[in-house]
């Protein structure tokens, strides 16, 4: 379904900052798949899901979705059948606007956004039975304005509406990192019952490791541009923390850190 | 007292006419957040196209529509240099009002046979036609027309603009200012929805312009000096004194601050200062709002972006 063909990616060419994150890449996600990645930073976890969504392009190499080539397809293009949950709660919604007037834009994703009203009372009590199903009792505040609502909420709501709209593609981008353990937890928890609902393909780059590990049915490790660990179906399901925790020490003393 | 009504009518006509700029400038500023500077030119672009418009026998309500479009026009230029270009957004409106001043000296110079100024005194406009004329010209010894009609176009605009920003277009142009990336993720190019909140700000400065020199019965290029300070100030002004009414309007607001702000001039220059200090003292008056607006933040009160 997603694939990425001996992509290269440079940053800061032609200055001393050159640096190099991928070099002839390849890595492929099949439709359906919940795939965790996990790495440590500068892994070039955040450059995969920025070219996957158009952030950045590629110096090199092709970007295929669905038999498509998508290099060339601006982010707000690709957005039509990507969805994305970025790690700042912040950037998932939008603090001025309403719970509801944030679900209604959703709501409207891919129609044109014209003179019509965007709020109508039907559509409402849908938003409402869609936010039942996250237990935060945000049913009850459609008219308060999402700024107001924790990070844990603002998020749980990120979810929701990147879900609102048929995406074949659902990008979490460390969405769990800025939040506290329970709510990250009740996030996680969240993510997998949608995403199981609508059975999405699912690309999570996470760097909590127990997430990682018992969320999904992929896991990749990702160390300086190259896929280092690649485990999918039972073996990721044998898979445990101290696995991975191992990985990366081994990973570290053989680069000397 | 005779004095006292007098500067209160005047203040409430300009306080309304400059209403329609200032609302404007809330779409840009408040709303859109873009720093726009186009506003000092789009402002005479309306008044001056009105007026040599209105002196070759053009409809007066005829040449407000058209000064919006011109107005709206020149603000897509603006978006344009800032979203296709990507120039930065405060270099976007000085380009856009340093061409305007080329422009707007071209239009009067040919609408008027070479004169740098348009004066339409007894032509027909939208203070002394119908519907205005329905309006007895002397009400108690007061000429109430201008007052009365600026009020109704600033309620028309405000009340339009109130129904915009419920539909799904408006509530887009406040997601833009707010959370661009938000938008891209509703597959929509925001840099779109900048351009077009950017023409209706000048589209409205524009009109604003077209009103008040048909007030005045004349224009020229020079009214637009200081519109950029005007329109922040009123907006600033009346978000952060009338916040904590939460039942009221954004726009009410901008409309009230408006009038705040042309009374802070009025009594200043009824009190004896020399019409030179005018725009100095404008200045001084939008800084102590945008300090006044952050101490009212400090202690809790409403959160006024400045």
């Amino acid at each position: 379904m997603l694939r990425l063909e001996n992509i290269t990616k440079k940053f800061n060419i032609g200055t001393i900052d050159e640096s190099t994150v991928f070099d002839n890449f390849n890595f492929q996600v099949k439709k359906g798949e919940f795939v965790s990645v996990v790495g440590s930073n500068g892994s070039g976890k955040s450059t995969l899901l920025n070219l996957v969504c158009g952030t950045i392009t590629p110096d090199c190499g092709n970007i295929i979705f669905n038999d498509k080539n998508i290099n060339k397809l601006s982010e707000y293009k690709r957005a039509k059948f990507i969805g994305r949950v970025y790690q700042e709660p912040k950037a998932g919604t939008c603090g001025n606007l309403t719970i509801a007037e944030n679900m209604a834009l959703a709501d409207n994703k891919n129609q044109f956004y014209g003179l019509s009203k965007c709020l109508s009372k039907k559509r409402v009590d849908y938003y409402k039975t869609l936010l039942e199903k996250c237990d935060l009792g945000l049913e009850n505040r459609m008219t308060t304005k999402v700024g107001a609502l924790s990070g844990g909420q603002r998020q749980a709501l990120a979810l929701v509406i990147a879900n609102m709209s048929d995406i074949d593609l659902l990008i979490l981008d460390e969405h769990t990192a800025a939040l506290d353990p329970k709510s990250s937890d009740t996030v996680m928890r969240l993510t997998d019952k949608l995403v199981k609902e609508k059975g999405i393909t699912t690309l999570m780059v996470t760097h909590n490791l127990r997430f990682a590990v018992e969320y999904g049915n992929r896991l990749v490790m990702m160390h300086e541009g190259n896929c280092v660990l690649d485990i999918a179906g039972e073996n990721k399901q044998n898979v445990v923390v101290d696995d991975l925790l191992g990985k990366f020490y081994e990973i570290s003393i053989e680069k000397g850190n | 007292m005779d004095i006292f009504l007098n500067v209160l009518k005047v203040t409430l006509e300009e306080g309304f006419m400059y209403a329609i700029l200032a609302m404007g400038v809330y779409i840009t500023y408040s709303i859109l957040d873009f720093p726009d500077l186009s506003v000092d030119g789009t402002m005479p672009l309306g008044a001056i196209i009105t007026g040599v418009l209105i002196m070759n026998g053009v409809n007066p309500w005829l040449c407000l529509t058209i000064a919006f479009v011109l107005g709206a026009v020149a603000g897509a230029v603006t978006g344009i240099l800032h979203v296709k270009f990507k120039i930065r957004d405060l270099l976007c409106g000085i380009l856009t009002y340093t061409s305007l001043l080329t422009v707007n000296l071209i239009i009067v110079s040919a609408g008027t046979g070479g004169m740098s100024i348009a004066s339409f005194f007894r032509e027909p406009t939208i203070f002394n036609t119908a519907p205005a004329a329905l309006v007895p010209e002397k009400i108690g010894g007061y000429s109430l027309r201008i007052l009365i009609m600026s009020f109704v176009i600033v309620l028309i605009v405000k009340i339009i603009m109130d129904l915009y920003l419920k539909t799904k277009s408006g509530i887009l142009l406040r997601a833009t200012g707010d959370n661009s990336r938000f938008v891209t993720m509703l597959a929509v190019d925001s840099g779109k929805i900048k351009i077009i909140g950017l023409a209706l700000g000048n589209g409205l400065a524009a009109l604003s312009g077209s009103v008040i020199a048909q007030s005045r019965g004349s224009a020229d290029p020079q009214m637009g000096v200081g519109m950029v300070v005007l329109g922040l100030a009123s907006v600033i002004i009346g978000l952060s004194i009338f916040k904590r009414f939460s039942f009221m309007k954004t726009t009410t607001m901008v409309i009230l601050g408006s009038i705040a702000y042309k009374a802070c001039l009025s009594i200043a220059l009824e009190l004896g200062l020399p019409t030179n200090y005018l725009k100095l003292l404008m200045a001084v008056i939008f800084t102590v709002a945008i300090v006044a607006s952050r101490i009212s933040i400090k202690k809790g009160g409403a959160h006024v972006k400045a």
